[in-house]
C-alpha cells in the first residue's frame, strides 16, 4: 500500500503543478492591459511581435500536446507497473526492446520537427527580411552603460531613454526602422510588446523594425548584461498619434531655450564638468558621453528611467547619483547649494 | 560469469595516525580514492554557490530590495553560474565516472592513474584559483573581490576598458586550469573504455553508464578546447595588448560569442549524458527489466553528442544574426531534440511491464524523466528562432536551464548518490530521510522553477539586481524565493543523512539493491585493487546471469 500511495501522490503532485503553472499565465495574460505596466509577450501591438507571437503559440500548442501524450504515458506506467507484495521475489518478463516501436518513436518526432522548423523559418523570414518602405521613420539607437541615445537622422533629433514613434496605419505603413549600435559593451533591445529582442553590439550594427499598431506608453529594458547598472538601464516607447508625433519633433528641433533669468545656472554648468558629457543644443556644452540635454524637460524620467523627472530627483541626481543608481557614471558634481540650485532652475528651462 | 564474483572482504587495516590517512588521501592515485575526493569537492561547492543562490533570492524577494548592492549582486550570479557549471557538475559527474567505470568494465584502476591524480588536483586549484580572487583580485595589499562578468564573461565587458584590477584574470585563469583538468581527465576515461575492459566484454555488451561516459568524454575533448583557446586570447588581450575581442580597438564580441558557446552548448550535454548514464543504470533495476532498447540508446547518445557541436548558435539568437543562420541553428537544435526524445521513450519502454520499486534512487530518477520532458519541450521553444527572440535572456531561459540542469542534473546525481552510496561507503543511506529529502526538494524546485517562467514571459530580462514595482513580477518572486529555501531545507537534510549514515547507516552488503553489474559483485566498500580476479562476462548483465543461471541474458544478446 505504501507504494500505491506513493505513486498516487506523486502524480497528483504534478498535475497540481501542471495546473497551477496554467493559471497563473491565464491569469498574467488577463493582467496584461497596457494601463498597468505589465508587459507580456503574448499581448503583441506591431506586426512582428504578432507574427512572433503567432508562431509561438502554434510550438506551444504541438509541445503541449508532447506533453500530455508523454505525461498521460509516464504517469500511467508508473502507477499501472508500480510493485506489488504479490509479485515480491518473482521477475516481470524481460523484454529487451522492439524494432518497430523504436523506428515509430523515432520517425514521429523527426515529422514534428520538421513541421516545427518550417514555421519557424517563415516567422524568421518575414520578420528579419521585411523590406523597408518609403514611409519609414528611420532611427539610430546606441547603447551606453547605462543609458539609450536616440539619434533621429533625417529628422535632426537626437533624444535619450524616451522613444517617440509613430503609429503605424496598415493601410498606409509608418513603421520605424531602427539601427542598433553601442558605444561601449553589449545590450538589447526590448519592448516585449512591439518585438522580439536585438542586441545593441559594438562593431556589429544591426537592425529592427517594429510599426506599433495602438499609441500609448510600451515599457521594457536592456537584456542583455552590460555592467554594474543593467537593471536600471529602462526603456520607455511613446507610440504616439501622426498629429502627436509631429509636434514632438516639431519640439525637439527647436534648439535649447534662452532663458536669461537662470543665466547663473547655465555659468555654472558651463563651467564645471556638466559640459564635458552633456550636450545643450547652441550652446557650448557639446559633450556626447552623457544624455543630450537640450530638451530634457519633454522627458517624464531621468537617469534612464530610474526616477521621474521631478526638480526634487534631479536635484538629488545631480548632488549623489548613487542614491537613484549606484554605479552609474555620472559623477556626484560636488556643488555649493546655491550652484545646485541654479543648474536646476537652468534645467528647469531646458523645454 | 566466473569466480569474480566470490566476496572478497574488505582487507582489516589498523587505525592510522590522521597524518597518515591524510598523506595518504592527498597522494592517492586509486581511482576510487580520487572519485570520491571529486564528489566531495563538488558537494562543498554545492553548498557554496548554493548559498550564492539564496542571497541572489532574498535581494529579488521585493522589489527595490537593498540586500545587498548591484556590484555585489553582479558578482554573486557571476560566482554562482561558474561555479555551478565548472566546479560542481563537472567535477562530481567526473568523479561518478572515475569511480564507476573501472568497477563497470571489471578493471583494477584507471588507465593512467597519476594522470588521473594530476587532472583532480588541477581542477581543484582552478576552484580555489576562482573563490581566491575574493582575496586578491585588486592585487594582495587591497581588497579584493570576485569576478562580476557573468559566467560567459561576453566581451567587451571582460576587456581592461570595462573590467580593471584582476577578477577577470582569476575567472580566466581558474577555468583555463580547470580545463586542462578536464582534458586529462576525459582522454583517461576514454583509454580506459577502450584498453581495459574485461574478457568477453564486447563494446556491445558494455554498460550503458560507460558508453554514455565515453560520449562524455569525447565531448569534453572537442568542447573544452575552444574554450581553453578564448581563454588564452582573453589573456593575451588583457596583458599582451592583443585585439581579439576588445572592441575599442577594432577587436570583435561576436568572436567570443562563438568561441564560448561553441564550447557552452556541447557543455550542457557534458553534463547531462552522465546523467542519462544514472539513469540508464538505475530505472532498469527498480524495474526489474533490462534497459529498453539498449542499441539505440547508444547509437541516440552518440547522435546527441554529434549534433549537439552544430547548435551552439541558437544561444545568440538575439545578436543579429541572418535569417539563414537563424534557420540552420533551429533545425539543428530541434534535431537534438529527437535522440533525447527516444531516450526518454526508452526509459519509459523499460519501466512499461515492470515491477517498480518506490526506493529512494528511483524516486529521484522518476522526478528526472518528468522535470526533464518539461525541459526539452521548453528547450524546442527556445530553439524556434522566433519564438527566442522573446524568450532568451530573459527569465524562462533561466527557468529552462534551472529545470535541465536541476531538475535533470541534479536529481540525476541525488538518484546516483542515493544509488551508489552503499557501495562507496558500505553503509545505507537512510530512506526515510530520504524520503523527506526527494518530496521537499520536489515541492521546492517546482515552486521556484515552475513560476520561474511566468516573470520571462512578462518581460523580465535575466541579471537584474532589483526591479520596478508594478511590473507584474512582485508576487511571483516572492514565491520563487519561497521555493529556494525549501529546497535550502531539503540539502540540510539530504547533508545530515549523509553524515549520519556515514557512521549509523545499516550494513549494505555486497549487493543491496539485487542489481546486475560488475560493481555489485564486490564487497562494499571495493578493495584497493577492486577484484580478485579479473571477471569475464558473456551478457550485457552479468549478474543476472549469475543469479538466474537457467535464464541468462547471453542467450537472448
Amino acid at each position: 500500500m505504501q507504494r500505491k500511495q506513493n505513486s498516487i501522490k506523486l502524480s497528483a503532485l504534478f498535475i497540481l503543478a501542471l495546473l497551477f503553472l496554467y493559471m497563473a499565465t491565464a491569469a498574467a495574460a488577463a493582467l496584461a492591459d497596457p494601463s498597468t505596466g505589465i508587459t507580456n509577450i503574448f499581448a503583441p501591438a506591431s506586426t512582428p511581435a504578432k507574427m512572433v507571437t503567432h508562431l509561438s503559440v502554434f510550438v506551444l500548442a504541438i509541445t503541449g500536446i508532447i506533453f500530455v501524450v508523454v505525461f498521460t504515458l509516464l504517469v500511467y506506467s508508473i502507477i499501472k507497473f508500480r510493485g506489488r507484495a504479490v509479485d515480491a521475489g518473482r521477475e516481470p518478463a524481460q523484454v529487451y526492446g522492439s524494432t518497430q516501436i523504436e523506428l515509430a518513436w523515432t520517425i514521429i518526432p523527426i515529422l514534428i520537427v520538421i513541421v516545427l522548423f518550417l514555421a519557424t523559418a517563415r516567422a524568421i523570414h518575414a520578420v528579419q527580411d521585411a523590406p523597408e518602405p518609403a514611409g519609414a521613420v528611420e532611427v539610430t539607437a546606441i547603447g551606453h552603460q547605462y543609458w539609450w541615445e536616440f539619434r533621429y537622422p533625417k529628422l535632426g533629433v537626437v533624444t535619450a531613454n524616451e522613444l517617440h514613434i509613430p503609429v503605424s496605419d496598415p493601410a498606409n505603413p509608418t513603421p520605424t526602422f531602427l539601427t542598433l549600435l553601442s558605444a561601449d559593451t553589449d545590450h538589447s533591445f526590448w519592448i516585449p510588446e512591439l518585438a522580439g529582442k536585438t542586441d545593441l553590439i559594438p562593431n556589429h550594427p544591426n537592425e529592427m523594425w517594429m510599426d506599433p499598431l495602438r499609441t500609448g506608453i510600451f515599457l521594457g529594458q536592456c537584456a542583455q548584461y552590460c555592467g554594474v547598472q543593467h537593471a536600471k538601464m529602462l526603456l520607455r516607447v511613446s507610440v504616439d498619434s501622426p498629429a502627436d508625433f509631429a509636434a514632438w519633433v516639431r519640439g525637439q528641433q527647436q534648439p535649447a531655450v534662452q532663458d536669461a533669468s537662470v543665466a547663473t545656472g547655465r555659468r555654472v554648468f558651463e563651467s564645471n564638468a556638466c559640459m564635458n558629457c552633456h550636450a545643450v543644443g547652441a550652446t557650448a556644452a557639446n559633450g556626447r558621453f552623457g544624455p543630450d540635454l537640450t530638451h530634457l524637460m519633454s522627458r517624464v524620467t531621468i537617469a534612464s528611467g530610474a526616477a521621474t523627472n521631478t526638480p526634487e530627483n534631479l536635484r538629488l541626481w545631480i548632488q549623489n547619483p548613487d542614491a537613484i543608481k549606484p554605479g552609474a557614471l555620472m559623477p556626484a558634481m560636488k556643488l555649493t547649494d546655491s550652484d545646485l540650485d541654479a543648474v536646476v532652475s537652468y534645467m528647469e528651462t531646458l523645454r | 560469469m566466473s569466480s569474480s564474483a566470490i566476496t572478497i572482504p574488505g582487507v582489516q587495516i589498523e587505525e592510522k595516525p590522521w597524518v597518515d590517512s591524510l598523506h595518504e588521501w592527498v597522494t592517492t592515485v586509486d581511482h576510487k580514492r580520487l572519485g570520491v575526493l571529486y564528489i566531495l569537492y563538488a558537494l562543498l561547492f554545492l553548498v557554496v554557490a548554493g548559498v550564492e543562490a539564496l542571497i541572489i533570492r532574498i535581494q529579488l524577494m521585493f522589489p527595490h530590495n537593498h540586500f545587498v548592492s548591484p556590484q555585489v549582486f553582479n558578482r554573486l550570479f557571476t560566482m554562482h553560474g561558474t561555479t555551478m557549471v565548472f566546479f560542481m557538475g563537472m567535477p562530481i559527474l567526473f568523479g561518478f565516472a572515475n569511480y564507476l567505470v573501472p568497477l563497470m568494465i571489471g578493471a583494477r584502476d584507471m588507465a593512467f592513474p597519476r594522470l588521473n591524480a594530476f587532472s583532480f588536483w588541477l581542477s581543484a586549484l582552478g576552484g580555489f584559483l576562482l573563490y581566491f580572487s575574493l582575496v586578491g583580485a585588486n592585487g594582495l595589499y587591497g581588497a579584493g573581490n570576485a569576478p562580476d562578468v557573468g559566467w560567459w564573461a561576453y566581451a567587451p565587458l571582460t576587456a581592461r576598458a570595462f573590467s580593471a584590477g584582476h577578477s577577470t584574470d582569476y575567472w580566466t585563469l581558474a577555468l583555463l586550469v580547470s580545463g586542462f583538468g578536464s582534458i586529462g581527465t576525459a582522454i583517461n576515461i576514454i583509454a580506459t573504455i577502450l584498453c581495459m575492459r574485461c574478457p568477453g566484454m564486447n563494446l556491445s555488451r558494455m554498460p550503458l553508464l560507460a558508453w554514455l561516459n565515453l560520449v562524455m568524454s569525447g565531448m569534453v575533448l572537442i568542447s573544452i578546447s575552444p574554450l581553453t583557446a578564448a581563454q588564452i586570447m582573453l589573456l593575451i588581450d588583457r596583458y599582451l595588448g592583443g585585439h581579439f575581442f576588445d572592441t575599442q580597438a577594432g577587436g570583435s564580441a561576436m568572436l567570443w560569442m562563438h568561441f564560448f558557446w561553441i564550447f557552452g552548448h556541447p557543455e550542457v550535454y557534458i553534463l547531462i549524458i552522465p546523467c542519462f548514464a544514472f539513469m540508464s543504470e538505475i530505472i532498469p533495476v527498480f524495474s526489474r527489466k533490462p534497459i529498453f532498447g539498449y542499441p539505440v540508446m547508444v547509437a541516440a547518445t552518440i547522435c546527441i553528442g554529434f549534433v549537439s557541436m552544430s547548435v551552439w548558435a541558437h544561444h545568440m539568437f538575439s545578436v543579429g544574426m541572418n535569417s539563414y543562420a537563424n534557420s540552420f541553428f533551429t533545425i539543428t537544435t530541434m534535431a537534438v531534440g529527437v535522440p533525447t526524445g527516444i531516450k526518454i521513450f526508452n526509459w519509459l519502454g523499460t519501466m512499461w511491464g515492470g515491477r517498480i520499486q518506490f526506493k529512494v534512487p528511483m524516486l529521484f530518477s522518476i522526478g528526472f524523466l518528468f522535470q526533464f520532458l518539461i525541459a526539452g519541450l521548453t528547450g524546442v521553444m527556445l530553439g524556434s528562432a522566433a519564438f527566442a527572440s522573446q524568450l532568451t535572456l530573459s527569465y524562462f531561459v533561466v527557468a529552462h536551464f534551472h529545470y535541465t540542469l536541476v531538475g535533470g542534473v541534479v536529481f540525476g546525481v541525488f538518484a546516483a548518490i542515493y544509488y551508489w552510496y552503499p557501495k562507496i561507503t558500505g553503509r545505507m543511506l537512510n530512506e526515510t530521510l530520504g524520503k523527506w529529502h526527494f518530496w521537499l526538494f520536489l515541492i521546492g524546485f517546482h515552486l521556484t522553477f515552475d513560476l520561474m517562467h511566468i516573470p520571462g514571459l512578462l518581460g523580465m530580462p535575466r541579471r537584474i539586481y532589483t526591479y520596478e514595482p508594478g511590473r507584474g513580477w512582485d508576487t511571483l518572486n516572492l514565491l520563487i524565493s519561497v521555493g529556494a529555501f525549501i529546497q535550502a531545507i531539503a540539502i540540510l537534510m539530504f547533508v545530515a543523512n549523509l553524515i549520519i549514515s556515514y557512521f549509523k547507516g545499516a550494513r549494505a552488503g555486497n549487493d543491496p539493491w539485487d542489481a546486475w553489474t560488475l560493481e555489485w559483485s564486490i564487497s562494499s566498500p571495493p578493495p584497493a585493487y577492486n577484484f580478485a580476479t579479473v571477471p569475464t562476462v558473456a551478457s550485457r548483465r552479468p549478474l543476472w546471469d549469475l543469479k538466474h543461471p537457467e535464464d541468462p541474458d547471453s542467450r537472448y544478446e
